[in-house]
């Protein structure tokens, strides 16, 4: 038990508060608890993550490693408390005018740092704001703007007097702030873990310690007699519908609780329900459960072997699935040119700011599940299988979400809190701890890609094969869109006569793997793009001329067969490129000159992205409504989960049909009330759902067009409640509302053009490609092998960007994602189950950042509008690691490429020379 | 249920101390992480209120640093010059809020063989005081940490003070901290040295010491002898040097790494040191 309550004063946000607080509670959870300051962000509860950061005195602090006491006679300022008399703080405004935001869960934490900053230094240079917010990370906007926020704060007296908003004229293209801005900078926004009832129960679930083991149950008689405030234990028993979930029908294999055999290190073995606090004083190893651990199935190749354990009984040689990919027969080592090589990928976690977490309640006949998710009508429709619901009797309310990139598209809190509320008739609430969301999680795949390229004297591609095994771990999860999509991709954004690939997704006693921004395309860019860079080599061109040579072009056929009938702009990527590429090249030769440790070294990355679920049916469903008293509301139901979903659905909705954007109301995301726009995954909202948006809002506007009888091209306006078409005004009142209290209803449904793939991959998988290139120069310390990256050019094609400040706080995060992959990070299981040995990116760990936004339209896209979610972080690490080749000499084959790896490879380098001298 | 006792006076906190056994919380930032998804409901003293030991004075004879004094408090401090190296190291320990919070005395107390304030603090040839309610006992640093997570404070006593003898305060100090990323980083490995040089330029006290290649940072006294007296360069420094070091495999590093990177660190540093 916690020690007893102690009385306290202190100054909390600028009141004088007195009361009687838990001495060694941490403070993050007194003032979450106790005040409601919610705003206070728990993202490691270990002072890793910086998330819950608040001024102390004055000073900067993580809330979770202060006692409650110390704050008695001291003063307490969290970002709830920023704002003064309703208005945003100086450093509040330059978040929003720069678009500083994302997901937001990082956000308390870098307000109250940057006012920490801003109280010692008027004007802060870069350098101070860089070391004053080394504390927080941020996942999402890889912390170029922030920092020009930070900066700027001070310099505009006036900022109250300069609102921020739709200038007028098109709402599309212009860098209007999120929708969800404010409440994300003063603490309001509810996060997962933000809105759950006072009087819910909590959830623990009980995992496995083992990465593979048989086990049995005890008598659980004894924990409860222990444990009073202990009210269910649940387990595969209590499971009414599906035992067993997963993303595919056919493929439902991951136990909702194992039943007597756990496949990987966090696999739930039982739930504890019951009161806070008692889940808080019941250990682990009080739970009666009896291991027989068996020796664990680790890596591709004992997962492949002959004698290699079945991880699942239906999957002979561990083999999940495999897709191939066959264009030609030409064969890359009879080419003039060639090049070949085997890379290898680690484990990356997905390591958003906020971890899992929700709460669910029954209300009759029916489940309510408030949860951070990309994916509420998944979420829906798994737990309607699992609990022997009807689908309608689900309903999946989104919170905020903080952080996704593809890992909140499965299974976490979902159904345990489901079966719990259902049984118990309580609202039941689960947040994940971080070595548990970490330890639980999916995973980027490991990935073995081995290939050869080719070409013809004049530096033609000619054939090449690729064969990609892709570690999927436990089970299946996304591991089938990974192999399903890498055959498309693997050859790179290159015209090929011959082309041959082989992908695997094979089953391990690892973590299951599932979607990672990318899925699976940055694994296999890495080789794409550095065979590309040792042809280049071999036929004496440039590289950045060898691949303007072979790019996709619109007219071009890709591998599978898909005719490029517009918008593949590679080639002015590349063309945007040449001169800061020449620009850099020249500077590392003359630095390297004088140089011989501190080198430099410049790379170029290259890719193309299918948006849109890979040969499948994936559309999105939007409505727009007019109510009688001229209100226009957009159901948008493409979760934002930072990207800014639900800022650009409004710029696309308000272009479309006509009006301004402040006239267009929202409802966002909730499976009652939201037709279904799909997952945010796959790079395919702003196109799919985007497109959705503008075909309902253009429904809607020839609704009222035939109403007002008028043309085309007749202008609408909407003031205090009045619709008018030109001149005139629409008698509204007149049309009877319907249930949604709409009198006219505009719905927009798009599906993306793609067709099934062939069993040689022959298809037209995607109906839009992304694509870009980028330029990354590194520092390379030779004697310590460690890599600092310098300067990031990234020219990606968009289509046409909605938002411009959003789509370059894509690109900006996805390129530090993309770092992390090549430099840092490696998630072990059992060892790097926290941020402080899984390591991300840290503000002073990015370079200078240059976006430069192509824009060659897609004809199906929303005002010709593409994908950019994933693509930003695709090109990254194959920039760096050819930088880093540029700067050393050295090809490195596996990621990350960590100090003591480069440093090692270099020695071999010197040694290999100094031999053949 | 769990006790909490916070007093403001140092014999009220040692007799605590001498009757039960309790956890002792200075900065807590070792503390909390200790415990995630673990009930906190240790016995705890916490010295956060004994105000008494914050700060840094000097007497005759030695600089003396408070057990509760945070590394910002250090930073903020105005010190001779041998501080610069301990300074250098606390602006790279954690983040800002780290150094707004943790304790120099913590840092030693948790005897991580990573401890990034360990290095410099044993090439100031910093003693401890350690007090119980029989008086007061000190040690090298040295000899206070024993091991990975072992030090030679036993649960009657608190350290209370961290001494540097004043004797060094003209040396020039640095320390070098190599981790995978910029910041939030646990070292791979650490160097701190400190140099006091005769008129003539030739080396009359040199004492370097490197963390993270040993469960316990060491001085490194061969190369130490054979610096003394002669011009400071890092030409001297050979491999052989380093044998004394005992670095581990790990997610960070390999020990050949570390070890080759030790020696790269201190031929730097020798070099910053000369400047």
């Amino acid at each position: 038990m916690t020690a007893e309550r102690v009385p306290m004063n202190f100054f909390l946000n600028g009141s004088r508060r007195e009361a009687a607080l838990r001495p060694m509670a941490r403070l993050s959870e007194t003032l979450r608890e106790e005040f409601g300051y919610t705003g206070v962000k728990v993202g490691c509860d270990a002072g890793d993550c910086g998330a819950c950061t608040i001024l102390l005195n004055g000073r900067q602090v993580c809330a979770c490693l202060v006692p409650t006491a110390r704050i008695d006679g001291a003063m307490v300022v969290s970002a709830d408390g920023l704002q003064a008399n309703g208005f945003l703080s100086r450093i509040q405004h330059a978040f929003l005018r720069h678009g500083a935001v994302q997901c937001g869960a990082c956000i308390p934490g870098m307000l109250t740092a940057a006012t920490e900053i801003a109280a010692a230094y008027e004007n802060p240079t870069r350098q101070q704001v860089l070391d004053g917010l080394s504390g927080v990370l941020c996942r999402c906007t890889g912390y170029q703007k922030i920092v020009d926020a930070v900066m700027d704060a001070g310099r505009d007296p006036d900022y109250l007097k300069n609102p921020i908003g739709p200038a007028g004229g098109p709402a599309v293209g212009a860098r209007l702030p999120r929708t969800d801005a404010i409440a994300k900078l003063d603490g309001s926004a509810q996060f997962g873990a933000d809105g759950i009832p006072t009087d819910a129960l909590w959830l623990r679930a009980v995992r496995s310690p083992h990465m593979a083991a048989n086990f049995t149950l005890g008598d659980m008689a004894p924990l409860f007699e222990r444990h009073p405030g202990l009210h269910k234990v649940l387990t595969a028993a209590d499971v009414p519908g599906n035992k067993c979930y997963g993303i595919y029908p056919d493929l439902k294999d991951q136990p909702v609780f194992a039943l007597d055999h756990v496949r990987f290190r966090g696999e739930v073995i039982l739930a504890l329900v019951g009161e806070r606090d008692t889940l808080d004083a019941i250990s682990n190893d009080e739970v009666p459960v009896t291991y027989d651990v068996l020796e664990p199935v680790i890596g591709l190749d004992a997962a492949l072997a002959g004698d290699a354990r079945q991880i699942h009984p239906d999957k002979p040689g561990n083999v999940l699935i495999a897709a191939d990919l066959r264009k030609g027969a030409g064969d890359p080592a009879e080419c003039t040119h060639s090049a070949a090589g085997q890379w290898q990928t680690s484990y990356v976690e997905h390591a958003y700011i906020e971890p899992e977490a929700g709460f669910a309640r029954r209300r009759g006949e029916r489940l309510e599940i408030h949860v951070t998710t990309q994916t509420p009508y998944m979420d829906r429709d798994e737990v309607a299988l699992i609990m022997d619901l009807a689908p309608e009797q689900v309903r999946i309310v989104p919170t905020v979400c903080g952080g996704g990139f593809g890992g909140k598209l499965d299974q976490t809190v979902q159904p345990l809190l489901a079966l719990a509320a259902w049984l118990l008739e309580r609202p039941v609430a689960c947040v994940f701890n971080r070595p548990e969301s970490m330890m639980a999680t999916t995973k980027r795949h490991p990935a073995r890609v081995k290939a050869q390229f080719g070409c013809d004297g004049d530096g033609r591609l000619q054939a090449m094969k690729m064969t990609a095994d892709f570690d999927t771990g436990a089970y299946a999860s996304w591991g089938p869109t990974v192999a399903g999509r890498v055959p498309v991709h693997g050859c790179g954004p290159y015209l090929w006569p011959h082309v041959t690939i082989n992908a695997r997704a094979v089953h391990s006693n690892g973590p299951s793997c599932g979607a990672f921004r990318g899925f699976g395309v940055p694994q296999v860019a890495l080789a794409h793009e550095a065979l590309m860079d040792d042809l280049a080599e071999s036929v004496g061109m440039d590289a950045l001329e060898f691949r303007h040579r072979n790019a996709l072009r619109a007219g071009d056929r890709t591998a599978t067969g898909q005719l490029l009938v517009a918008s593949a702009g590679l080639d002015q990527c590349l063309d945007a490129l040449r001169p800061h590429w020449s620009e850099a090249q020249e500077t590392v030769r003359r630095h390297n000159d004088t140089h011989a440790n501190q080198r430099l070294g410049v790379g170029l990355g290259c890719m193309w992205y299918g948006c849109g679920n890979t040969g499948m049916s994936n559309p999105s469903h939007v409505r727009v409504t007019l109510s009688a008293d001229g209100r226009v509301t957009l159901y948008n139901g493409a979760v934002d989960i930072g990207q800014g979903s639900y800022t650009i659905m409004r710029q696309i909705c308000a272009d479309a049909l006509g009006l301004s954007v402040d006239a267009i109301e929202q409802v966002t995301g909730d499976t009652d009330l939201t037709p279904d726009a799909g997952k945010t995954s796959a790079s395919r909202q702003t196109y799919v759902t985007g497109k959705a948006t503008e075909l309902a809002a253009l429904d809607l506007r020839q609704q009222i067009l035939r109403l007002a009888n008028a043309e085309e091209s007749a202008p609408l306006s909407l003031r205090d409640g009045t619709l008018m078409v030109g001149a005139a005004e629409v008698a509204l009142t007149r049309l009877t509302a319907d249930d949604n209290n709409a009198v006219l209803t505009g719905e927009g449904i798009f599906d993306p053009p793609a067709t099934a793939l062939d069993q040689n991959g022959q298809g037209e998988p995607y109906g839009t490609y992304a694509f870009a290139a980028q330029m990354a120069v590194v520092e390379v310390d030779m004697e310590l092998g460690t890599t600092k990256v310098l300067r990031v050019v990234a020219a990606h094609d968009v289509g046409k960007a909605i938002n411009p400040t959003l789509v370059e706080g894509q690109i900006e995060g996805g390129i530090a994602q993309g770092l992390g992959l090549a430099l840092m990070e490696e998630f072990l299981p059992g060892r790097t189950e926290n941020l402080h040995d899984y390591l991300i990116p840290t503000i002073g760990d990015m370079p200078a950042i240059e976006v430069i936004l192509v824009e060659d339209p897609d004809p199906n896209g929303p005002q010709g509008a593409k994908g950019v979610g994933e693509p930003g972080l695709v090109p990254t690490a194959p920039a760096i690691l050819a930088a880093i080749k540029s700067a050393t000499g050295v090809r490195m084959h596996k990621v990350p490429v960590t100090p003591d790896r480069l440093r090692a490879a270099i020695i071999t380098k010197e040694k290999a020379k100094v031999t053949a001298e | 249920m769990a006790s909490y006792f916070r007093p403001t006076d140092l014999s009220h906190a040692l007799s605590a101390l001498a009757e039960g056994n309790l956890t002792v919380i200075a900065g807590a930032t070792d503390y909390y992480p200790a415990q995630v998804g673990r009930p906190v409901d240790h016995d705890i003293l916490d010295l956060s209120g004994l105000e008494n030991l914050s700060g840094i004075s000097c007497d005759d004879d030695h600089w003396r640093i408070g057990a509760m004094t945070t590394w910002r408090d250090l930073i903020d401090a105005d010190l001779p010059r041998c501080f610069d190296g301990l300074k250098a190291a606390a602006r790279q320990i954690g983040g800002p809020q780290i150094q707004n919070t943790a304790t120099i005395a913590g840092n030693l107390c948790n005897a991580s063989p990573a401890a990034d304030g360990v290095p410099p603090l044993m090439s100031l040839d910093a003693r401890v005081v350690l007090q119980d309610l029989a008086g007061t006992t000190e040690l090298p640093l040295a000899e206070f940490i024993q091991g990975n997570r072992r030090t030679a404070c036993n649960p009657r006593q608190l350290l209370t003070e961290i001494l540097v003898p004043k004797a060094l305060e003209t040396g020039r100090s640095g320390f070098i901290k190599l981790g995978t990323r910029s910041s939030l980083v646990i070292s791979i490995v650490m160097v701190a040295g400190l140099v006091i040089l005769d008129e003539g330029g030739h080396v009359r006290q040199v004492h370097l010491s490197v963390g993270a290649c040993s469960e316990v940072a060491q001085r490194l006294s061969d190369l130490e002898a054979d610096l003394i007296g002669k011009p400071l360069s890092a030409d001297l420094v050979k491999t052989a040097h380093f044998r004394g070091l005992t670095p581990m495999d790990d997610h960070r590093g390999t020990a050949t790494y570390r070890l080759e990177a030790a020696e790269t660190l201190i031929k730097r540093l020798l070099g910053t040191l000369n400047a």
